[in-house]
């Protein structure tokens, strides 16, 4: 592992883009950024611009009217960049399965590094993906993969 | 290790120049501001260690290089066209025109003490002779109102208005991206450095670099830091008009009774 991607995995800074969550999840997650639960022990830390940004953190269902504004998010974010879907609605749209407005999941618009389920997760959830996305890119540079 | 983690980091990262930048000062502008701080630190460290190898009037040419990293900002801010940006460029510049006068003001003081000369050497020399410059009423002051403008040089809270990034998600940093991003961060932790080291130079009688002082000189720098993010934790962030007020009111009215009070040997 070079020393630009160890860097990298010790100093994720980290966007929240909540595309009309129900607010639960953005709440759990900025527990996660209290000292209690603390992700910038990992060297997270939380930017206001996305053009900082290395991880893109996803909160609620994707709808009509955001799919478009995620995909230039994605866009204007710099490469190497990752994308962390948090909240059952992220994934698999939730109860807005059948709504007319909530036409596909978040990884049918961009990719998704990490999935992390639950309504809404628990902040310890949130840590633990966080952590195997860490843990599983160290194990794709280890084995020679970009 | 974090912030080397970061700058790494940010070294490996894609840079993002936006549509509607000008882009040759967009690039040129974080880079102006890395080489003037390196230069600034580099006549530090010689006058420092050299006090007599220094040359005449390397005082107004470190107040001015101290000065460039905020202009470079204020450069990179307008240049990359955004609005957010604009406004935190703009901050900036008001936070230069308000803290500029009470740091100069604080730095005569110093200069009035080695009898009028702007060497750095010759103040140096002067404080190993009569004691330091902090010693004194008027170098106390002096002090005093340059650890609270080296507190808005370094844009640090309560004078954090121009990167507020709860208000303006970062403001003038908000466009840049790898690289460039990486030469502020760089800019801003050399900055932390060079800012107290000038303030030992100037009021607390440099660091020498034998034994027992330069443990000394390291405690000073120390402290100089501890008390900086003190201020920054304790504070909540000063709208602009309040800043220009504190600075142009009670601290200018401090730093002229300072120099006043130099100028009559206290």
């Amino acid at each position: 592992m070079g020393i630009l991607e160890n860097a990298f995995l010790k100093s994720l800074w980290v966007f929240h883009l909540a595309t009309g969550s129900c607010n639960n999840c953005d709440i759990e997650f900025l527990d996660c950024l209290t000292p209690r639960h603390d992700i910038e022990r990992f060297g997270m830390l939380l930017t206001g611009s996305i053009k900082h940004a290395d991880v893109l953190l996803v909160t609620g269902a994707v709808n009509r009217q955001c799919i478009p504004r995620i995909k230039r998010l994605y866009e204007q974010m710099p490469k190497p960049r990752l994308v962390v879907a948090i909240g059952e609605c992220a994934l698999s749209r939730g109860i807005f399965v059948h709504s007319y407005n909530c036409p596909m999941p978040l990884d049918h618009v961009i990719p998704v590094d990490v999935y992390i389920p639950g309504c809404p997760p628990k902040p310890e959830a949130i840590i633990a993906g966080l952590v195997k996305l860490i843990e599983s890119r160290k194990a794709q540079t280890t084995q020679g993969k970009p | 290790m974090q912030p080397l983690n970061d700058i790494l980091k940010l070294l490996g990262k894609e840079t993002l120049i936006p549509v509607s930048a000008a882009s040759l000062t967009f690039l040129a502008a974080p880079l102006i501001g890395l080489v003037s701080v390196m230069v600034v630190s580099t006549i530090l460290w010689v006058s420092n260690m050299d006090p007599q190898n220094t040359f005449v009037g390397d005082v107004i040419v470190v107040i001015y290089l101290l000065l460039v990293p905020s202009i470079s900002i204020v450069m990179g801010g307008f240049a990359s066209g955004n609005p957010l940006a604009s406004l935190g460029a703009s901050r900036e510049m008001k936070l230069i025109l308000s803290y500029e006068l009470p740091f100069i003001l604080a730095t005569l003081v110093a200069v009035i003490q080695a009898d009028f000369s702007i060497r750095l050497g010759d103040i140096l020399t002067t404080q190993a002779q009569n004691g330091i410059t902090a010693a004194s009423w008027s170098g106390g002051l002096a002090l005093l109102i340059a650890v609270m403008c080296t507190q808005a040089k370094l844009a640090l809270v309560p004078f954090d208005a121009p990167e507020a990034e709860t208000e303006i998600s970062h403001g003038v940093l908000i466009e840049y991206s790898g690289t460039l991003l990486a030469a502020y961060r760089l800019m801003k932790n050399m900055l932390l450095f060079s800012l107290p080291f000038f303030i030992i130079i100037v009021y607390l009688g440099g660091v020498k670099l034998n034994g027992l002082h330069l443990l000394y000189g390291s405690l000073e720098y120390v402290a100089l830091v501890a008390v900086i993010t003190l201020i920054r934790n304790t504070n909540p962030r000063l709208r602009m008009d309040q800043v220009l007020r504190f600075f142009w009111g009670p601290m200018t009215i401090l730093a002229i009774i300072a120099v006043m009070l130099a100028l009559g040997d206290y």
